[in-house]
């Protein structure tokens, strides 16, 4: 007897992913759609995925998806939720969409305590157009726009998206991970599980930042990115639960 | 059956909106519209709907975009400054091909410009204020009831097409009172909407997408919208007259400058002068075929407005030269008054400057 114990979840299409060899989204999107099926949203589910590599979501997901504007994915999900408000909604926004452009989106709709669910790829850097530097760059970084590392005299620190919103009382659980090992992956899909549940029991507004990689524009091989992120990201970027009530 | 009653402009834009069913308001607060969120945040939710106070204008009109994805008839409101910002937004709720409804009470621009009345949006309004290659089906009030009745309309319209509706008002006709019949209850009707992502629910999945990386794709889109334009264009012009049919001399103007151009006209006639009114009350799709008429009649026209010149320019287009069009403009909330515009009447009639911009009127001033 063979027993099937691996598949694509239900809420995954079968399209072929855009992103580059050894990135993450990937692996988010995966973790999204087994969250999805496990606990049976799918035929509620509203999506909404914001500019950047992660533009073409809306193929990847099988639930209903809305593409937003660069930065604005809380304000579209905010507009979805508050009139359907049995539906489960999620966004999936990038540094420069969530921590730049879409800031202010972000920070409100952490302090209605709108009830919506935000998946966070922190990955410090513009992947899409060329590797130009993000609102979460780390000090001393290279990218495009700053080819001698960031340096805080010109483009000032790096922003820290869960300790910012954990100061608001709108959200109801804030946290940060790595899926950069079997034991990181774990616990982000143990995030996302407990940020969608949040939405579910009606209790706000939920976040998980995830740590994430770029090999493309890092210039590193997958693997030595994924250690850059355990060795270097966390070390500025710690990981755990920030709010839970 | 409907009751009598004296209402404000601002207030009229919400009543018509929540009697065509309109059950979403996302708006921020901006002078000269404030009565509407505020009357809003009261009202919406008691037919209801939702009212979100939004952080800006910008999110605004992103909410409006995510709530029109449901399907559910929704609707932002601001005033110039505040209109502008939303411009992105309005240009993905077309691109998306959504039903949206967004009321412009203008003021006076460029810039902070200030909280009086204005009508140098139009061209903003009407030739796509946003990137890329699409229309604002346009509708400008004249009238506290036509501030009811035409927002009622602009949520019909905006379902049939699927395309955003804007109304363009101005700072007197939000703040003025006057009579307004209301109706018990408005026509209106509300089509099966199976496109809309409200979870997939016994369908396939939905997407709502502004994003055609193919440019055949993209361009396939665009000749759809262009197509959806020229269905405007054959059924939605709206337009009122005025005396139009012995008039030597035919005034054209929409909102409030209107209403002044329809006190000149009287003023004009007892002076034994000719004159009548052209009012476009749809801005896109332009009346031009009816204004073209009126030129082919040997009528000379006399644009107004509070501007330096935007809606003349579709008027000398629709006329193609067949007949002189005159402008007479007043800006920065400055209101042009009967007997100003009656001396450009004068003066057209009497063969005078066929464009009488203020600088013109500037120049008398500081001359006297």
């Amino acid at each position: 007897m063979t027993q099937k114990v691996f598949e694509r979840p239900r809420a995954l299409s079968e399209n072929t992913f855009s992103y580059c060899a050894g990135c993450l989204h990937g692996v988010v999107h995966r973790l999204i759609a087994e969250v999805i099926d496990e606990l049976d949203l799918m035929e509620r589910t509203v999506g909404i995925c914001p500019v950047g590599c992660s533009v073409f979501m809306y193929d990847y997901m099988e639930c209903d998806m809305i593409e937003a504007s660069h930065g604005r994915a809380p304000a579209v999900a905010t507009g979805v939720k508050r009139i359907l408000p049995g539906s489960f909604v999620f966004a999936y926004q990038g540094d420069g969409d969530l921590a730049a452009i879409g800031t202010a989106e972000t920070i409100h709709s952490a302090a209605r305590g709108e009830n919506i669910s935000v998946v966070f790829i922190n990955n410090g850097t513009y992947g899409m157009t060329g590797g130009q530097m993000a609102p979460t760059t780390l000090v001393g970084a290279k990218t495009t726009t700053c080819p001698e590392g960031r340096d805080p005299a010109i483009a000032g620190y790096p922003i820290k998206v869960c300790e910012l919103l954990s100061s608001l009382d709108g959200p109801s659980y804030i946290a940060r991970v790595a899926p950069v090992s079997a034991g990181g992956l774990a616990k982000t899909k143990a995030a996302i599980k407990k940020a969608f549940q949040k939405q579910l029991d009606g209790k706000g507004f939920s976040l998980v930042e995830v740590l994430s990689n770029c090999p493309t524009q890092w210039n590193m091989s997958p693997i030595d990115s994924l250690k850059w992120i355990e060795e270097t990201a966390t070390k500025h970027y710690p990981l755990g639960e920030f709010v839970d009530r | 059956m409907a009751t009598k009653t004296l209402m404000k402009g601002n207030e009229a834009i919400v009543k018509g909106a929540i009697a065509a069913g309109c059950r979403g308001f996302f708006g921020y607060p901006i002078t000269p519209q404030n009565e509407i969120p505020e009357y809003m945040s009261s009202l919406m939710p008691k037919a209801g709907g939702v009212f979100v106070q939004a952080e800006s204008e910008v999110a605004s009109i992103n909410m409006v975009y995510g709530a029109a994805c449901t399907g559910t008839r929704v609707m932002t409101t601001s005033s110039s400054p505040g209109i502008s910002l939303m411009q992105e937004g309005i240009s993905y709720i077309a691109g998306a091909e959504l039903p949206a409804v967004i009321v412009n009470v203008q003021r006076g621009g460029p810039g902070l410009g200030n909280i009086a009345v204005g009508q140098a949006d139009y061209f903003q309004a009407v030739k796509g204020g946003g990137h890329g290659d699409y229309k604002l089906l346009t509708l400008a009030p004249w009238s506290v009831s036509e501030c009811y009745h035409l927002t009622a309309l602009a949520f019909d319209l905006a379902d049939k097409y699927r395309n955003p509706v804007m109304v363009l008002a101005d700072a007197i006709l939000g703040q003025m009172i006057e009579t307004i019949e209301v109706p018990d209850k408005i026509e209106t009707y509300i089509p099966p909407k199976p496109w809309a992502t409200t979870g997939r629910k016994n369908r396939d999945k939905n997407i709502i997408n502004s994003l055609w990386i193919v440019p055949q794709v993209l361009e396939e889109l665009n000749l759809k919208l262009q197509a959806k334009y020229a269905l405007m264009i054959e059924h939605e012009v709206r337009y009122d007259e005025y005396k139009v049919e012995d008039a030597d001399l035919v005034l054209v103007a929409y909102g409030t400058t209107s209403r002044l151009c329809k006190t000149v006209v009287d003023m004009a006639r007892k002076e034994g002068l000719n004159v009548g009114l052209f009012r476009p009350i749809s801005l896109f799709p332009f009346p031009s075929i009816p204004l073209e008429g009126l030129a082919e009649r040997g009528k000379k026209l006399l644009v107004v407005e509070m501007s330096h010149g935007q809606m003349v320019e579709d008027v000398r287009l629709s006329v193609n030269g067949k007949t002189s069009v005159g402008f007479y403009g007043r800006s920065g909330g400055m209101v042009p008054t009967p007997s100003e515009i009656l001396n450009q009447v004068r003066d057209t009639l009497n063969g005078g400057s066929s464009c009488s911009c203020c600088c013109r009127t500037r120049s008398e001033e500081v001359s006297r």
